[in-house]
C-alpha cells in the first residue's frame, strides 16, 4: 500500500468525510486556493467549492464563533487555526462557547478546530504547547496524533462526534510517511496505541516525542533494555488504563512531553500513576518534559529546552539503574 | 447628562408611537407580552434577595419593547442569540415563564436542568440559542447560526444581540465584517441602554454613534428608539426581508433604557433618580403602546387590567411551580459534558 504524509492523511480523511456528509464545511485563512499553510486541505478547493471551503479574514475569534454558531445550525465546521497559537484570540470562543454548549445548553457541539502545533521553528509566540490547557476545560476534546494513519482515523471520528475536538497536528512531523486505513477506519479517542513492547521500562508520550521516544527505545534494546513505548493519541480523553497495565508489567514509568513540566500532561500521567498503580512501581515514575523557558529562534537554543533522544534515552537508564544501597 | 426637573417631565402622550398599519391583534399581544416580561422581571429582586434564587440578575426592566418588537417581526424557525440580560429575549422567544423561574431557582425542571441560570437560559426547539455571559460573544453565535442557515438553505434569519458594552469589544466588528462581507442572514441588534454596567457610553465611543460606526462595514444601519415597539418591529421586519432575500445583514442599534441597576441589589449613584423618571414617565414602553391602542379605540380600559391580572397570574403560577419543583440530582452536574464517555467517573 502506498504511503502518504501527515498532510496528505488529513486531506484524504477530509476529502472522504466531505464527500460522505455535505453538512461537512472548512473555515480559515488561505484554504480554497493555498489548500491551507500546511497543505492540509490542498486541493478540496477546487473540488467543494467556496461554499465548502471558506476563506476567511484574518479574525479567529469569528472564525471559531462562526463555527459555534454554523454547529449550533445543523452543520459540522471545521476551523483551520493555522498555528495552535492563534487560539489565544478566539480563547473565549473555544473555552467559554464551544466546550460549554453542550452543557449550558443542551446541544451538540460537532466542531473541529485543526491547529499546527508542537516546537519547532519561529521562535517565542509560534511554539506554544496548549494541549494540557485545553484538556483541562471539560468539554474540550485533544487529539494528538503522531502518525498518518492516526491523522485520518482520528480526524473521521471527530467528524463523526459530537463534541467540540482540538485537532493538534505537530509542525515537525510533516516529512512522516505511512500507510492509512479506508474510508471507514475510525480510530477512536480515549485509545493509545503500544508502539512498541517491552518489558523493563514504560515509556508513555505523544505526537512528536513518540517518534523521539521510539528512537530511544531502539537504542536501549541494543543493551537489552526493552521499553514499552505508548503513544496517547488524544489527551482528552486519556487512555490510563492502557498507561497503568503496562506500568503494571514493568514497574517503571517514564512520562515524556515537549511541553514545559509545570501542569502539563505528563504531570496528570505521572499522578495517576502514583495513584492508581502505586504497588507495583519498582521506582519513582519520572517526567521528562521542556525546561521552564519560552521557545527561543536559535535551534541550538530551542533544542536544548526541549527534551531529544538521548534525554529519554538517560532518563530510562536511569529507572533501569540499581539504587545504590 | 440632562435631567429635566420633575415638575417639567411631561407625560408620555407628548411622544406618541405610530402604529398605522400594524394589525391590532398582534399588537395586543405585544402589549402583554411586554407586561408579562415585566411582572416576570419584576419578581426576581425579593425573590433573590430572599434566597430563593441563587445569585443577582441583569433585569431588562424598561427594555421590553426591544425583544417583544424583535421577536414579533421573527418567522418561527428564525434563531436568536443574547447576552448576559435576557431573561426578556428568552421569554419573548417563546420560554415559558415557569421553566425560565424554575431554571433561575436551580431547580431540576428549569429550562436547563439547573445547569444555565440567568445568563444561560436557552431552548434549541424555540430556535433560542441562548443567552450569553460573555459581553459580545452573542453576535459570534448568531453569526455562526446565519451562516448555517445560509449554507442549509433553510430559510432562516439569525438575530444577534448584544450591548452597547459590547459594541466596544473588538469580536463584535469582526462579527459584523464577516457577516456583511459574506451577506449572511442576520440582523445584528445593539441594545443600547445607554450604560456599560455603570459607565455612561457616550463617554466611551469613539465614531460618534455605534449605528455610524457600523456603516463602515458596509451594511445598511439604522438606529432606532427601543421603546417605540411599533418601530423597532417594523425596523426589524425590514431586515428580516433583506436577509432573507439574500442581501444581507442590517445592523441596528436600538437606544432604550433599563430602569433598574446593572444587576440585582446594587446602589445607583451614576445616573440621577430625574433622568430615571424622565424615562420612564415620557418614554415607558408598555405605556406608549398602551396610549396608541387606546387612541385608536383598540383598547379598553377593562382589556389592560385584564392583561395586568393575567400576567400576573402567569407569574404567579411560575413562582408556585418553581418553588414545588424538585431540586437537580447532584449526579447531573456531571453529565452532559460531552457526547463520548471519557471515562473521568472514576477520576
Amino acid at each position: 500500500m502506498a504511503t502518504v504524509t501527515m498532510a496528505q492523511a488529513y486531506q484524504q480523511g477530509m476529502r472522504e468525510e466531505m464527500q460522505r456528509d455535505p453538512s461537512i464545511f472548512l473555515l480559515g485563512t488561505d484554504l480554497f486556493d493555498r489548500g491551507g499553510h500546511f497543505a492540509q486541505v490542498l486541493g478540496l478547493g477546487k473540488e467543494f467549492g467556496p461554499e465548502r471551503v471558506r476563506d476567511m479574514p484574518i479574525s479567529e475569534a469569528a472564525m471559531v464563533a462562526a463555527g459555534v454558531g454554523a454547529a449550533l445550525n445543523g452543520m459540522r465546521p471545521v476551523v483551520e487555526l493555522n498555528f495552535i497559537d492563534f487560539a489565544f484570540g478566539a480563547m473565549d470562543e473555544i473555552v467559554n462557547q464551544a466546550a460549554k454548549m453542550r452543557y449550558m445548553f443542551g446541544t451538540p457541539m460537532p466542531l473541529v478546530i485543526r491547529a499546527s502545533s508542537g516546537v519547532a521553528l519561529y521562535a517565542a509566540q509560534h511554539n506554544n504547547s496548549l494541549e494540557a490547557l485545553f484538556a483541562s476545560f471539560p468539554g474540550l476534546l485533544v487529539a494528538l496524533p503522531s502518525t498518518p494513519a492516526d491523522v485520518k482515523g482520528l480526524l473521521k471520528s471527530a467528524l463523526r462526534g459530537e463534541d467540540p475536538v482540538i485537532f493538534m497536528m505537530h509542525k515537525r512531523l510533516g516529512s512522516v510517511r505511512g500507510e492509512v486505513g479506508g474510508p471507514d477506519d475510525l480510530v477512536p479517542f480515549g485509545q493509545a496505541a503500544i508502539r512498541r513492547t517491552g518489558s523493563h521500562v514504560t515509556i508513555v508520550a505523544y505526537s512528536q516525542m513518540v517518534v523521539k521516544a521510539l528512537e530511544a527505545a531502539e537504542r536501549l534494546g541494543a543493551d537489552g533494555i526493552e521499553a514499552e513505548v505508548i503513544d496517547l493519541r488524544t489527551v482528552m480523553p486519556l487512555d490510563f488504563a492502557t498507561v497503568t497495565a503496562s506500568v503494571q508489567k514493568t514497574g517503571r514509568a517514564l512520562v515524556v512531553t515537549e511541553a514545559p513540566r509545570f501542569a502539563s500532561v505528563a504531570s496528570e500521567v505521572a499522578a495517576t500513576i502514583g495513584e492508581a498503580v502505586f504497588d507495583w512501581l519498582d521506582k519513582p515514575v519520572t517526567r521528562l518534559a521542556a525546561r521552564h523557558a519560552p521557545i527561543a529562534h536559535s535551534p541550538t537554543l530551542f533544542e536544548s529546552i526541549i527534551p531529544q533522544v538521548a534525554d529519554i534515552e538517560r532518563a530510562a537508564r536511569s529507572l533501569m539503574a540499581e539504587p545504590a544501597s | 447628562m440632562s435631567a429635566l426637573p420633575a415638575g417639567d417631565i411631561p407625560s408620555t402622550r407628548e411622544l406618541p408611537i405610530d402604529i398605522t398599519g400594524l394589525d391590532p391583534v398582534a399588537m395586543r399581544a405585544w402589549l402583554r407580552m411586554m407586561l408579562l416580561t415585566r411582572d416576570f422581571e419584576s419578581r426576581l429582586d425579593a425573590l433573590s434577595m430572599a434566597g430563593k434564587i441563587h445569585g443577582g440578575m441583569h433585569l431588562s426592566i424598561g427594555q421590553e419593547a426591544v425583544a417583544v418588537g424583535i421577536a414579533a417581526a421573527l418567522e418561527p424557525q428564525d434563531l436568536l442569540a443574547c447576552a448576559h440580560r435576557s431573561h426578556h429575549h428568552a421569554i419573548a422567544k417563546g420560554l415559558a415563564p415557569d421553566v425560565i423561574m424554575a431554571e433561575l431557582f436551580g431547580k431540576a425542571t428549569g429550562c436547563r436542568g439547573g445547569r444555565g441560570g440567568t445568563m444561560h437560559l436557552a431552548d434549541m426547539s424555540l430556535g433560542f440559542l441562548g443567552g450569553n455571559g460573555i459581553v459580545g460573544a452573542g453576535l459570534g453565535v448568531a453569526m455562526g447560526a446565519a451562516l448555517g442557515a445560509h449554507l442549509r438553505s433553510s430559510g432562516q434569519v439569525a438575530v444577534g444581540i448584544f450591548g452597547d458594552g459590547g459594541a466596544n469589544t473588538g469580536r463584535t466588528w469582526e462579527t459584523v465584517n464577516i457577516a456583511a462581507v459574506w451577506k449572511l442572514p442576520l440582523i445584528i441588534v445593539c441594545e443600547n441602554n445607554m450604560y456599560a454596567v455603570e459607565t455612561p457610553t457616550e463617554t466611551l465611543t469613539g465614531g460618534g454613534s455605534i449605528a455610524a460606526r457600523a456603516k463602515g462595514f458596509g451594511l445598511p444601519s439604522y438606529a432606532v428608539d427601543g421603546q417605540d415597539i411599533a418601530e423597532t418591529f417594523r425596523t426589524i421586519r425590514t431586515a428580516r426581508e433583506r436577509a432573507a432575500t439574500g442581501d444581507g445583514p442590517t445592523f441596528i442599534e436600538a437606544r432604550t433604557y433599563r430602569y433598574e441597576g446593572h444587576s440585582t441589589g446594587q446602589v445607583i449613584n451614576y445616573r440621577t433618580i430625574e433622568e430615571v423618571r424622565e424615562w420612564q414617565e415620557t418614554r415607558d414602553p408598555i405605556q406608549r403602546l398602551r396610549l396608541a391602542l387606546d387612541d385608536a379605540g383598540e383598547l379598553g380600559e377593562d382589556a389592560f387590567d385584564a392583561f395586568v391580572a393575567s400576567v400576573r397570574q402567569e407569574v404567579d403560577d411560575a413562582v408556585a411551580f418553581a418553588e414545588a419543583s424538585p431540586e437537580p440530582d447532584p449526579l447531573d452536574a456531571t453529565r452532559q459534558v460531552t457526547a463520548l464517555d471519557l471515562g473521568m467517573g472514576n477520576l
